[in-house]
This record gives C-alpha cells, sequence and structure tokens, in this order.
C-alpha cells in the first residue's frame, strides 16, 4: 500500500515551500530528499549524534527526530540559508580558515547549532560553547578549531571587524627553547 | 589598471632552495568553502532520475549454514524491482589478493551478525527496507567463536578453509639477529602482558553509493571510498567486465579514519543491480550497518619481553602479538605484520624477534583504523619503557632522549630510516609541561606521563605486486592561465585537494584560487592508490611536484626564447614569470601559457612516483618499509580520584615532526584530530561484543551498534592540546614533507597509561583505562599484590617456523637464512619484493610486472 502523504507548508531559509510528503517521513528526510536541501546531513537518525541539527523558529533542532508535520506553518533554517548573497556568514568564514571543518560532514549541524548559541549570547565563554556544541560529535577536528572559530566568529558578529584568531590556531606553538 | 610590477622575490643564493610563496604559510583549504556552505556532494547527497533504491538484508545470527532462501513474499510487495542472493556472486573477493574471501552476498554459510545475505531493490527506500525484512531464511546453527582463547581452542569448524591452521588465519615468526645472545647482555629484562581493546572508526558519514549504468555495458560507480582504483579492480572481477566499462569515482568521504579502505558489498551489489535493472541504485547504510562493516582495530593480546643495559639501552626484544581478526580476512594480513614491523624505527633495537598470529572470531571483520596495527604495540613498548626507567632509577625522558635511532640507518629488520625529528619532539613536550621538573613529585591523584611514537609516510609496496608508480598526477595547462590537475587521491577530510593543490601552485608561482582539481575518478584521473598508510601527501606530493616542474620547464624554455632571459635566471610568483635580476615585470602566467602552447602544442604533463626499494629481501619485508618515517612525542597530565578511579585528563602536550608543513592549519588539524581519536581508544571507545540471552538465540552481537552507546569523547571530553610543529625537512618528502594523518595518534594511549602511574602509582596495562581498573589495582596494591591492572599469560600460540634474518650489523644481506618456501611463491617473488623494476623490465615479461 503507497505510504499515506501530506502537504506540507513551511518556509525554508526564509523561502515558502510546500511539498506533498510521506506523512511518516521526518524533517531529516523531507528537507534532503523533498526540498533538495542536502546541505542538512545525517549520522544516525537516531539523535544520537547531532549531525543534522536545523533551525526551527531559531532553536536547534534534531531533525531526524521531527516529524516534518510538526514543522508545519513553522520557520526552518539550513546551512543553505546562512551566506549573505555569495558572503560567507562570519561562522563560515572562520570554520573555513581555521580548518574547523575537515571532512566537512558534521559542519553544517555545528554550524546551526553554533549561531543559535550566539543569537542566544553573543559573548560566550570557551565553557558555554563547549557546553553548547556538546550534543554535536565531530571524529575529525578533536573539537578545537571548532571552539576557536566560534569564537573568532562571535568577536566579528559583535563587530570586531579586526578580530582574528591566536597565532598557536594555524601554527601551533612555539617551540620551546631549551 | 595599476602599474605592473615586478613581484618581490630574490634570486636564491647558491646551493639555497627557491624561496617558498605558500607552503608553510597557513592557508583555507581549496574545499573549505564548499564544506561551510553545504555544496560539497558527499555520496547519498547524489540523485539521478530513474533512480531506485537498495537495501541488504544482514544476518542475525553469528555462524550458521544458509539452508534456503526464500524472497517470495518481499517479491510480492507492492514497488519491489528485484531480489538478490548469493547465487548471483559467485566470484569472490578481497582487499588483499591473498585473503579474497568475501562474497558480494554470503553463499552456502554467514560469519557474524550483520554479514549481508539477500538485497532488494525496490522503488522507495521505504519499500527496499520493508521487502528486505519479508526475505525468509533458513539457518543451521554452527558453533560460535567469540574470542581469540575460544579460536584457539577451537580449531573445527572452521570460519574459512583457507586459514593457516584451524581458525589460526595467520601465522608469523621473524627472528631477526641472534636475540638470545642480546638477552644475555642485557642487565635488566622486563616482561609484560599488554591488552589493546578493539575499536572502530566511526566516520560520521555512513557509507553510501550510487551505481549508474550509462552508454552500453558501461557504468560509473559514486562511492564514499578511500580506495578508488582498488575498489575499481574489485568491481571488475566480481562483476566480470573489463574494467574499461566501469569508472568508480570517489566522493568527497565524510570521514575514514581507515574504514572506508575496503570493497564493500553494498557497493557491489549496487553496481550488480543497476546493470540488471538499467537504472542508477542508491544505498546508504544505517549506522548499525557501519558497525557490522567495521574493518577497524584489532583487539591485540601482546606479550613484551626486552632487555635493557644500565643506560636504558635496548638490547633485545622479543614480542608476541596475537590478533582478534573477527569473521574475514580484509587487511588481516597486513595488520598482522605491523603489529611487528614498527618497533624498531624510534630506539636502536639491534636483536629482535616477532611472532605474530591472526585468528578469525564470529565478529565484525577488523581491518585498517589509523595507525593500522601498530598503536597496539606501541602502547606496549612506550609503557614498558616507562617500568624500564623506574626500575633504573632515570628519568622516562632522558632514557629515551639517550636511546635515539639515527637517522638514516637501517634497522634490524631493515628498514630504511629517513630523517628523525624525535629528539626534538620529546624535548619540545618535555619543556612545554614541564615535565623533568614535574615527573613524579606532583601531589597525589595527579600525574604526567611521557610517550613517543613513529609512523609510515606511505606504504613502500603496493596491495598487490606491481611495479607501477604508487601515484600520478597530470597537470593541464589552459590559454587562460588555469591550471587543471589530475590525481586519483581521495579526499577523506585530510586536507589532500589541498596539498595537491598547493604543491602546484607552488612550483607554477599561481594562486590556488587558478587550480582545478579532478580527483579520484578512474575514468579521468592517473591511478593513485588511495588514501591509506599515510601515503598521499609524500607519494602524491612527489608526483604532483614532478608534473608541476615538467610544465614549468617548458614555459621556461618558451618565456626564456621569447624575452631573451637565460632559463637559470626565470621566476615564477604571484602568477608572473620574470628575470629575477632585471626590473621588467615579464609576462603574466597566461602569457606565459600562450608563448609555450604556440611553441610546443597542447601543454599538459605528467608526474609519477615509485617508493625507493627498500633494503630487506624476507618473506614478510613487504610490510614496514616507506620513504620515511614520521615522528611524535606526547606528555598527558591526568588528575585520578584514588576512591573511585574516575580521572580526567587535563593537558596535552604534542610534538610532531612533519618535515615540513605544506599547510600548518590542515597539519594543527590532523594532529588535534589524532590526539583527539588516541584519547577515545585510551580512555573509552571498545568493540565489546556480548552473547544474547540464550532464550532469545544466544547470538554473539555487538553490545552497542550505536553512536550514542558506543562512547566517544564529547567537546566537554577534551583537554586543552598545545601542539608543536617540529620541522626536519626529509629530501625523500615533497618540500620535506612527511606524514601527519596517523603518527600523532600513538603516543597518546602509552601516555595516559604512564600519567596514571605518576598520578596513583599503579600500572594499568590495557586499554581503554576504565576507573573500575585502577580501584582494582589501588586494591590490588593495597592487599599487598601487584599493584597492576592487565592481562595476566598470554596463551599458547604455533606461530610456524621461523624465519631468521641476520641483521646488517651480522654481515647479513636482508634475506632470510631458512627460507625454504620460495619456490611455492615463485610468482610473488618475480613480481614483488626480490627484484628491482628495472631488472623485471630488462626481462620484457609483461606478466611479472603486475597481479591479476
Amino acid at each position: 500500500m503507497p505510504a499515506e502523504k501530506t502537504l506540507l507548508s513551511f518556509t525554508l531559509n526564509g523561502e515558502a515551500h510546500q511539498v506533498l510528503a510521506p506523512t511518516h517521513h521526518t524533517l531529516l528526510e523531507v528537507l534532503r530528499e523533498e526540498c533538495a536541501a542536502t546541505g542538512t546531513k545525517h549520522g544516525c537518525e537516531l539523535g544520537e549524534c547531532g549531525t543534522c541539527t536545523v533551525l526551527v523558529d531559531g532553536q536547534p533542532v534534531l531533525s531526524c527526530l521531527l516529524l516534518a508535520v510538526e514543522a508545519e506553518g513553522r520557520a526552518v533554517e539550513t546551512v543553505e540559508g546562512l551566506q549573505l548573497g555569495n558572503q560567507l556568514h562570519p561562522l563560515q568564514a572562520a570554520f573555513a580558515d581555521l580548518g574547523a571543518a575537515q571532512c566537512g560532514y558534521c559542519t553544517p549541524g555545528m554550524l546551526m547549532t553554533a549561531k543559535a548559541l550566539l543569537a542566544a549570547n553573543p559573548e560566550p565563554s570557551t565553557e558555554e560553547i563547549r557546553a553548547a556544541l556538546a550534543g554535536n560529535l565531530c571524529r575529525c577536528t578533536g573539537y578545537h578549531k571548532i571552539v576557536q572559530a566560534v569564537e573568532w566568529a562571535a568577536a566579528r558578529l559583535r563587530g570586531e571587524a579586526t578580530a582574528e584568531p591566536p597565532r598557536e590556531a594555524l601554527y601551533g606553538s612555539p617551540e620551546p627553547q631549551r | 589598471m595599476q602599474p605592473l610590477e615586478k613581484p618581490e622575490h630574490d634570486a636564491p643564493a647558491e646551493g639555497e632552495e627557491r624561496p617558498l610563496n605558500l607552503i608553510g604559510k597557513a592557508f583555507r583549504r581549496v574545499d573549505g568553502r564548499a564544506k561551510v556552505t553545504g555544496q560539497t556532494r558527499y555520496a547519498d547527497d547524489l540523485s539521478f532520475p530513474r533512480m531506485v533504491h537498495l537495501k541488504l538484508l544482514r544476518s542475525t545470527v553469528p555462524h550458521a549454514e544458509i539452508l534456503e532462501i526464500d524472497a517470495s513474499a518481499a517479491l510480492a510487495l507492492p514497488g519491489v524491482l528485484a531480489v538478490a542472493t548469493g547465487e548471483d556472486f559467485p566470484v569472490p573477493f578481497g582487499i588483499l589478493p591473498v585473503s579474497e574471501d568475501e562474497h558480494a552476498l554470503c553463499r552456502g554459510k554467514v560469519r557474524f551478525v550483520g554479514d549481508p545475505v539477500a538485497a532488494v531493490a525496490a522503488l522507495t527506500e521505504d519499500q527496499a527496507a520493508e521487502a528486505a525484512l519479508a526475505v525468509r531464511v533458513q539457518y543451521r546453527p554452527l558453533s560460535t567463536i567469540a574470542s581469540l582463547e575460544e579460536a584457539l581452542a577451537t580449531p573445527e569448524p572452521q570460519i574459512h578453509d583457507y586459514a593457516d591452521s584451524g581458525n589460526l588465519h595467520k601465522q608469523v615468526s621473524m627472528c631477526f639477529g641472534d636475540v638470545a645472545a642480546g638477552f644475555e647482555e642485557a642487565e635488566l629484562v622486563l616482561e609484560d602482558t599488554f591488552f589493546y581493546s578493539g575499536n572502530t572508526h566511526l566516520p560520521l558519514e555512513q557509507h553510501a553509493s550510487v551505481a549508474v549504468p550509462e552508454d552500453d555495458d558501461r557504468l560509473t560507480l559514486y562511492s564514499s571510498t578511500q580506495t578508488p582504483h582498488y575498489l575499481h579492480r574489485a568491481l571488475a572481477k566480481v562483476l566480470g567486465l573489463p574494467g574499461s566499462r566501469i569508472r568508480v569515482v570517489g566522493t568527497p568521504n565524510g570521514g575514514g579514519f581507515g574504514g572506508k579502505s575496503d570493497p564493500f558489498q553494498h557497493e557491489i551489489v549496487a553496481a550488480w543491480l543497476a546493470l540488471k535493472l538499467g537504472r542508477p541504485v542508491k544505498i546508504c547504510l544505517s549506522r548499525e550497518e557501519v558497525f557490522a562493516c567495521h574493518r577497524g582495530r584489532h583487539p591485540v593480546l601482546m606479550q613484551l619481553r626486552t632487555g635493557f643495559r644500565r643506560d636504558g639501552g635496548i638490547t633485545a626484544q622479543h614480542l608476541k602479538t596475537a590478533l582478534d581478526g573477527g569473521a574475514y580476512g580484509s587487511y588481516g594480513v597486513a595488520s598482522t605484520y605491523y603489529t611487528g614491523a614498527l618497533q624498531t624505527v624510534t630506539y636502536p633495537l639491534p636483536r629482535y624477534w616477532f611472532e605474530g598470529a591472526r585468528v578469525f572470531t564470529n565478529k565484525a571483520p577488523c581491518g585498517p583504523k589509523r595507525g593500522h596495527g601498530t598503536p597496539q604495540p606501541r602502547f606496549g613498548f612506550e609503557v614498558q619503557l616507562d617500568k624500564a626507567a623506574v626500575a633504573l632509577g632515570l628519568n622516562p625522558a632522558d632514557l629515551r632522549l639517550a636511546n635515539l635511532a639515527e637517522p638514516g640507518s637501517v634497522t634490524a629488520n631493515w628498514l630504511q630510516l629517513g630523517t628523525i625529528g624525535l629528539g626534538r619532539c620529546i624535548e619540545a613536550v618535555v619543556a612545554g609541561s614541564g615535565y623533568r621538573e614535574r615527573w613524579g613529585k606532583m601531589p597525589a591523584g595527579r600525574g604526567l606521563g611521557l610517550a613517543c611514537g613513529a609512523y609510515l609516510c606511505g606504504a613502500g609496496l603496493p596491495i598487490y605486486w606491481n611495479h607501477m608508480p604508487q601515484s600520478g598526477v597530470l597537470v593541464k595547462l589552459d590559454r587562460s592561465g588555469g591550471v587543471a590537475v589530475y590525481c586519483g587521491q581521495s579526499e577523506i577530510g585530510q586536507g589532500s585537494d589541498s596539498v595537491l593543490a598547493a604543491i602546484v601552485a607552488e612550483v607554477l608561482g599561481v594562486g590556488l584560487g587558478d587550480i582545478r582539481l579532478c580527483v579520484a575518478d578512474t575514468d579521468l584521473t592517473p591511478v593513485d592508490l588511495g588514501s591509506y598508510s599515510s601515503r598521499v601527501t609524500l607519494m602524491m606530493g612527489n608526483a604532483a611536484r614532478e608534473a608541476a616542474e615538467r610544465a614549468r620547464e617548458l614555459l621556461a624554455q618558451a618565456v626564456s626564447a621569447m624575452l631573451e632571459v637565460p632559463l637559470e635566471r626565470l621566476a615564477f610568483a604571484e602568477g608572473r614569470v620574470f628575470d629575477v635580476a632585471g626590473s621588467e615585470p615579464g609576462l603574466s602566467f597566461a602569457e606565459a601559457v600562450i608563448a609555450a602552447e604556440a611553441r610546443f602544442g597542447t601543454l599538459a604533463t605528467t608526474g609519477s612516483y615509485v617508493p625507493p626499494r627498500a633494503p630487506g629481501k624476507y618473506r614478510g619485508a613487504g610490510v614496514g618499509p616507506s620513504p620515511t618515517y614520521s615522528y611524535s612525542a606526547a606528555v598527558i597530565e591526568v588528575e585520578v580520584d584514588p576512591a573511585t578511579g574516575l580521572y580526567r585528563v587535563e593537558q596535552v602536550w604534542l610534538a610532531h615532526d612533519i618535515g615540513r608543513a605544506i599547510n600548518p592549519a590542515l597539519v594543527l588539524g590532523q594532529v588535534e584530530g589524532g590526539v583527539y581519536m588516541g584519547l577515545g581508544e585510551a580512555m573509552m571507545e571498545d568493540s565489546a561484543y556480548r552473547r544474547l540471552p540464550k532464550r532469545l538465540s544466544d547470538a554473539l552481537v555487538h553490545k552497542f551498534p550505536s553512536l550514542l552507546e558506543y562512547k566517544s569523547p564529547t567537546f566537554l571530553d577534551m583537554p586543552e592540546v598545545t601542539t608543536y610543529l617540529i620541522e626536519e625537512p626529509d629530501p625523500r618528502g615533497p618540500f620535506g614533507a612527511k606524514e601527519v594523518g596517523q603518527g600523532p595518534l600513538l603516543p597518546i594511549p602509552p601516555a595516559l597509561a604512564n600519567a596514571v602511574f605518576d598520578a596513583v602509582g599503579v600500572r594499568i596495562d590495557q586499554v581503554p583505562i576504565e576507573p573500575q581498573m585502577i580501584v582494582k589495582a589501588l586494591e590490588a596494591r593495597a592487599a599487598g599484590k601487584e599493584a597492576r591492572f592487565g592481562p595476566r599469560a598470554f596463551p599458547s600460540i604455533d606461530f610456524g617456523e621461523t624465519l631468521s634474518v641476520p641483521t646488517r650489523e651480522e654481515g647479513g644481506d636482508g634475506r632470510a637464512i631458512n627460507d625454504f618456501s620460495r619456490g611455492k611463491s615463485s610468482r610473488r617473488a618475480t613480481s614483488g619484493t626480490m627484484k628491482t623494476r628495472e631488472e623485471v623490465l630488462g626481462e620484457k615479461k609483461l606478466e611479472a610486472l603486475t597481479t591479476r
């Protein structure tokens, strides 16, 4: 028997979307399969890794655990909506410049979680960044570059246009002299 | 328009290298923008018109004969297009030619829970999933082997009939030099038993593939693979198609760490069904299936016996390793050799006896994970060195610094070493952490641990015997000044695309934006063997440098003639070609291309890399050689609560001998990622298995095949990491560069164990180090027993006949003196390590150049 389908309406990165999707499908599936928004990734589809994080009405949500029908009428934001025109969002630029994206697979989820954090707390401490991102797993970076990138982007978003990452983040610590 | 100026660029002094424009400076990775915008197309992001979906049905029993497969109910379900079973795949495959023991779908027998039994293609993914569960399989259970001990005790039934003996897949015994004499010279002999648990790669991207039939009898497979070339060969073999009809495109991998280096069942089945149905077929594995694919770190039990002089110098070592291999061969034969091969490259080890064995068990197959076979014995070695230092009254740092391998020397097992930055690495982490002042003197519960490691910069030999380059690069120049670079290498997140672009841009003096890459495409790119064994920077880098230098030579000749400037005075920088001795701005790079294309015709050059021949010529000498080795040292600071055994890693200092950093920002990322993964293995990661209760099925299953319950470190678990990049350029690396993807993991587990000892005075001789182990060791000490937690004994194992190989110091020539099996594998001998490429070419026999 063909799966029952539902007509869904929501905004995706500020644009109105209407899609017909199987009623039991998650927001993750609908974004990737019906909206061709494949920037959002998945690592488990069980709510364990944070990879599929998107923002719904500004709040980070695991899109693999949210039925798409629950997003009806709401505002969904994904990594595709971060840029302004062709200009990278400061979070995106910082992630790219520091190498906070290695394989890049966890990156969309990290970026969206970080965006929600900075919207609520423009000047987070290192501990607050770690706590906010603790539900997002990354197997490549050891997390350091991600924390440094969020700190750098936060400074730039606060208007500290000349903010630079610490030299150690790009070149390592100077070799101690004996 | 701004007036043209000659770039700031002075001629190099006599004997000096050309100044570098790009290499050594931190730059945004070339795929960085795509990765932060969601534009990178991973395999599961691809879709094609008329695409259908594939699901595999996997075995629910660990070891059984397949009596019957009934797909009628599945075929009757809506949307179902085809069902495949092992009947459809008579041809076996496997990454190593010596262990082609896999089928795309099981034939006659299943060997672990998760072994793929049947495949269903349907219009939607939901339909395929439902139909796969409707395939009925009848099994006749066989006895199940859960552990090393059970494998040794259960020669029958064999999991594979090709094993060396019973369920002993592989036996190795190799003795280099007079080990008995070495132990007689020793003033201290330590013998320890260690255990290193298995663990898995856990890439966040679940493996995915899309197979697309094209033209007449042609097929393209897009797949998340680290080794498109080897996958290409496996597909041709199993599908029975000429390789020229199959195109494999390696998509950017969402993490690999070694877990996507084998050709996999789902890749082959997708390709077969695409050809059968004439439609694109896609599969993306579930997270549970990724745990079933595994090929992760082997659990290894080790016995290590080492003789020391009073100054800490080593007189001899005898290492026994026993690997729990899981249900298939995978890279396991190589893994077995690797548990012994790199013990010799850090400290002089004049006589060395290595014995290794791998067993088959009914668990997901183990294979290569970051460090491939070497973190386990490195753990034992570095912990034992710590024990030796304590026993000899030496500081562990001084013991190591006084006994460093000689750069350029040949080891007891006939490995040719290159530059060695290990001494500087140790000094850096010791100074940075205050180890010399603080070790042994910290408050109770706090401790520092030091350990070192070393790794290959590429395996010296390919997986299948051949005399062709291990990496090839093609550079094509466009009249616009654009440079297209083609190479078979795979970007798995490590930054290989950026290394490739940077090296070509550096040589040609253009910007990264002028470079366009085409990679990991078996139709379009020259072969590179893949992203494994930390081979890409060195091997691809050298090939890229050669290709770019040949292109620069053509451009220089044309510009030299046009500007009437001698060749040696021309420089390439900032997108211009100019006379370093003059004041004129010279030609733009695009103008130089036009001049050269007019003179020489279409401009394309190639570069190849063949590793230098290794001096070892004994059977097994193929595992271990590398053009050079990277070195790392780490100090870990830990705080331990002796009441609960709970501990916290406060900080890690790590120094890595990178040769030269092509892009320091990416090198740091690899170091930090290696430290992270090493801490995961040392603290929590464990591929544990359990038997289900008898009333359920008694099946042997993975204890927690999920990202939640398989513990891996989060943001909150990671300590501060201070990284020092030590640059000792190695002439065998491109611009002096060595590897960084794997080496920095190696010192972490032993450094943690050594730090726990410094903190609470007990030895934990296994990883992961669990709090209860610390408590038990403390209780043992309180009861007057050995202050230690770890395996008690090493079982009796038949390692087979010992190959006896005299060392160079003993006048050896790199051959074994008692190898009488050479006649049996003469084919290997003709195409393998025994003859040089030049010798084989001289014979003019095609079959000696490669194996099929």
